[in-house]
């Protein structure tokens, strides 16, 4: 078997009816690995961007990136090597744990408190997505009632 | 000018040039079939199940280089057609296929005949389009016949709901194509040709390996300059059959799972592989770490994906491989010694000696493989020659001697059982001067055997030479040969007289048990010139050999097995 790696790609796509699902039919159909996958128009374009986390030998990345280089609707496929790569995550905890411990360890991860309610605090954080993974593990202790992660966005440097 | 979406449609298949239009209506695809009523630009011919108007399409389409059409309703009509259409993509067979869908309204109710076709057809097709204003339709029409034909080439599916195939909007087909994201790379890089051509004249033992995209780009005359101006010996995939030629002397056979041994042992053995249009598919390839095991790869293909995805290539070439090929002829002829590979040649005519593909004749019952070589010897080069699916079909790209490009019409890479009828009938239909014959089993027939009617009623005379052993040929092989011999639902012992059958519907049916028989039965079918059901009695335990056990090595062949 050959090694597994985590590889990021950009895609660049039209803006048209169902080229989303002609990316995930593609991923699935083939059997390669979503870890995430983000997409948004790109501002005064018809196109949109989507960054998929992947994971796959080296001829498995290669594959992926042809194959969705044959889909029609596809302008452009970006193989990220050097790349920043930030994901955001939301995290609900109960009015009862600390405002402050929380505050504090959200600093660390370039994150915040966005909403405090009668029941529950919401936090956010914006860091590397496996900064994000070590942040949730830290605020376990928190007793944290639920998670959203935005999966990741990338740029090359 | 101003005219409905269905009048678009005809207009477009006008403009490209299209003569045969294949299909079957219904109520989604109603108005486009009232203005096919109204025109005399193309004949439709009315198929009797959306499947065989696909496959006979496709049959069309790899006979003529052009692009097949085809045309079914919603619903039900176009499940049927899915099975042609992603035969179509395996094989890269262009066709533009065009389906009814319920009203834009109804779309997402659970209408009466409505299915997601587009969610369906999307990882069957090069691309897909859903309509939704006929204003889109004149553009959505010009690139589907672009895209299929271009670049690695491949079925097109167009699904128009019927209130855009009756809404009225302009039409005009002379704008001209922009797809920025579309744009295939068809020469290949000068720098990369060249430095192939120096692993070649530096290889002892280099080997032509070509596959069916030298059909698809004409490129047959190309492909024999190029192996006769190098002097080195080729192989042809299934695909490929009658690329070289039935007698070139550089020809070595078919590869593969039931590939010669000479092939299978060149392949082994050779020090470069030189890949022509061909993907180095599992039936080709077997156990993949063994394939070619000392040898480098030049690989040439229009599709970049097919590069380095199964057998990593040292040299890839993105193109066409008739241009490629015609650069490397020019450079072959400075470059490339062709004494240099004689030795390597009489190495391949001593595998050839060894073990030549044969058969064991018999004197009581007919055997399937001289049946077919006699059909070549009887009717040759005057006859297309399709097939269904199964032993039947190794055989014939085993024993038939090809000699033409686009001779030979089957179902590779989905291997489609009831392929061979409708794609025979497409055939004829775009080649109506030669013999059409199908060369099928007493399986495969009954998969498609209503198209009887659109032949007898179209006058598309096609032959079927129905190898008959009473068995699922190909599965009792393999259920002898790995299963212990459990011929679990392959014996069939139940069978229709073909030859009431074939006259039931108008035709002419022919029982063959003998030799004499056979060739009476192929000379009065040809002579009489209507659909015909050639039933002949063969021999019931014959296996197809030698074969390549699925995963073992191309080296490891099985080259006779009692049964």
């Amino acid at each position: 078997m050959e090694a597994s790696e985590r590889r990021v790609l950009s895609v660049i796509v039209i803006n048209e009816a169902s080229v989303l699902s002609r990316i995930t039919d593609l991923f699935s159909g083939r059997g390669y690995n979503i870890e995430s996958l983000t997409v948004a128009p790109i501002p005064d374009s018809k196109y949109s961007r989507l960054t998929i986390a992947t994971s796959g030998s080296v001829r498995v990345i290669e594959q992926i990136t042809k194959q969705l280089h044959k889909l029609i609707p596809i302008y452009k496929v970006i193989e990220h090597a050097d790349l920043v790569e930030k994901e955001m995550a939301l995290i609900k905890f109960p009015i009862t744990e600390s405002l402050s411990d929380i505050d504090a360890l959200c600093g660390a991860y370039n994150g915040r408190i966005v909403n405090v309610g009668e029941n529950v605090i919401i936090a956010m954080v914006a860091d590397e997505p496996c900064r994000v993974g070590h942040f949730l593990e830290s605020i376990k202790r928190f007793n944290p009632k639920e998670i959203v992660r935005s999966g990741a966005v990338a740029l090359e440097r | 000018m101003e005219i409905n979406g269905s009048r678009m449609i005809i207009e477009a298949l006008i403009a490209e040039g299209v003569t045969k239009v294949f299909g079957y209506p219904g109520g989604a695809i109603m108005n486009v079939y009232d203005e096919i009523y109204k025109q005399d630009g193309f004949e439709h011919i009315l198929a009797r199940h959306e499947q065989a108007a696909i496959h006979a399409a496709e049959g069309f389409s790899k006979v003529t280089g052009e692009v097949g059409v085809a045309m079914i309703t919603s619903g039900p009509g176009f499940t049927n057609a899915v099975t042609g259409l992603a035969d179509a993509y395996m094989d890269s067979i262009p066709l533009v296929v065009i389906s009814g869908q319920v009203p834009m309204s109804l779309i997402g109710t659970d209408a009466f005949q409505e299915i997601d076709a587009v969610g369906i057809s999307r990882s069957c097709t090069k691309h897909n389009y859903l309509v939704t204003d006929a204003k889109d339709l004149p553009r959505v029409l010009k690139e589907a016949f672009y895209i299929a034909r271009s670049g690695r080439p491949g079925p097109v599916h167009i699904d128009v709901p019927k209130d855009v195939s009756a809404q009225i909007a302009e039409f005009d087909y002379s704008l001209p194509i922009e797809l920025e994201t579309y744009k295939p790379n068809t020469r290949g890089n000068a720098r990369q040709i060249k430095k192939a051509m120096d692993a070649i004249a530096g290889s002892s033992r280099p080997l032509l390996y070509l596959g069916g995209g030298i059909m698809n780009a004409n490129a047959t005359e190309e492909a024999r300059e190029l192996a006769k101006t190098m002097g080195i010996p080729a192989v042809e995939t299934f695909m490929a059959r009658g690329t070289m030629g039935h007698e070139n002397p550089l020809l070595i056979s078919m590869l593969g799972m039931h590939g010669s041994y000479a092939a299978n042992m060149a392949m082994s053995e050779t020090d470069l592989v030189i890949a022509l249009g061909a993907r180095f598919d599992d039936r080709v390839t077997g156990k993949l770490s063994e394939f070619a095991k000392n040898a480098g790869v030049i690989h040439v293909d229009i599709d970049p994906a097919s590069i380095s995805k199964l057998v990593n290539a040292n040299y890839p070439i993105v193109g066409d491989v008739k241009s490629v090929m015609e650069e490397m002829i020019i450079l072959a002829k400075d470059k490339i010694d062709s004494e240099r590979y004689a030795p390597w040649l009489e190495t391949v005519a001593h595998f050839d000696e060894l073990h030549p593909l044969s058969y064991k004749d018999d004197s009581d019952r007919l055997k399937p493989q001289w049946c077919i070589e006699r059909l070549g010897e009887l009717l040759g080069d005057d006859a297309n020659i399709s097939t269904d699916v199964g032993q039947h079909q190794m055989w014939a790209a085993q024993f038939y001697p090809f000699r033409r490009a686009r001779q030979f019409i089957s179902s590779g890479g989905l291997g489609t059982m009831g392929f061979g009828f409708p794609a025979a009938m497409g055939v004829k239909a775009a080649d109506p001067e030669r013999v059409s014959v199908n060369i099928t089993g007493d399986g495969s027939i009954l998969m498609n055997i209503q198209e009887l009617m659109t032949c007898v009623e179209n006058k598309l005379p096609v032959i079927n030479l129905i190898l008959n052993n009473n068995y699922l040929g190909m599965v009792r092989q393999w259920q002898t040969l790995f299963y212990d011999k459990r011929h679990s639902s392959t014996p069939l012992e139940m069978q229709p007289d073909f030859k009431m059958l074939a006259e039931s519907f108008g035709g002419i049916g022919y029982v063959v048990e003998t030799k004499e028989e056979f060739d009476a039965a192929i000379k009065d079918a040809v002579e009489k010139n209507v659909v015909a059901m050639i039933d002949v009695k063969t021999h019931r335990l014959e296996n197809v050999m030698p074969m390549v056990p699925a995963g073992g090595s191309l080296f490891n062949m099985m080259l006779e097995s009692k049964d």
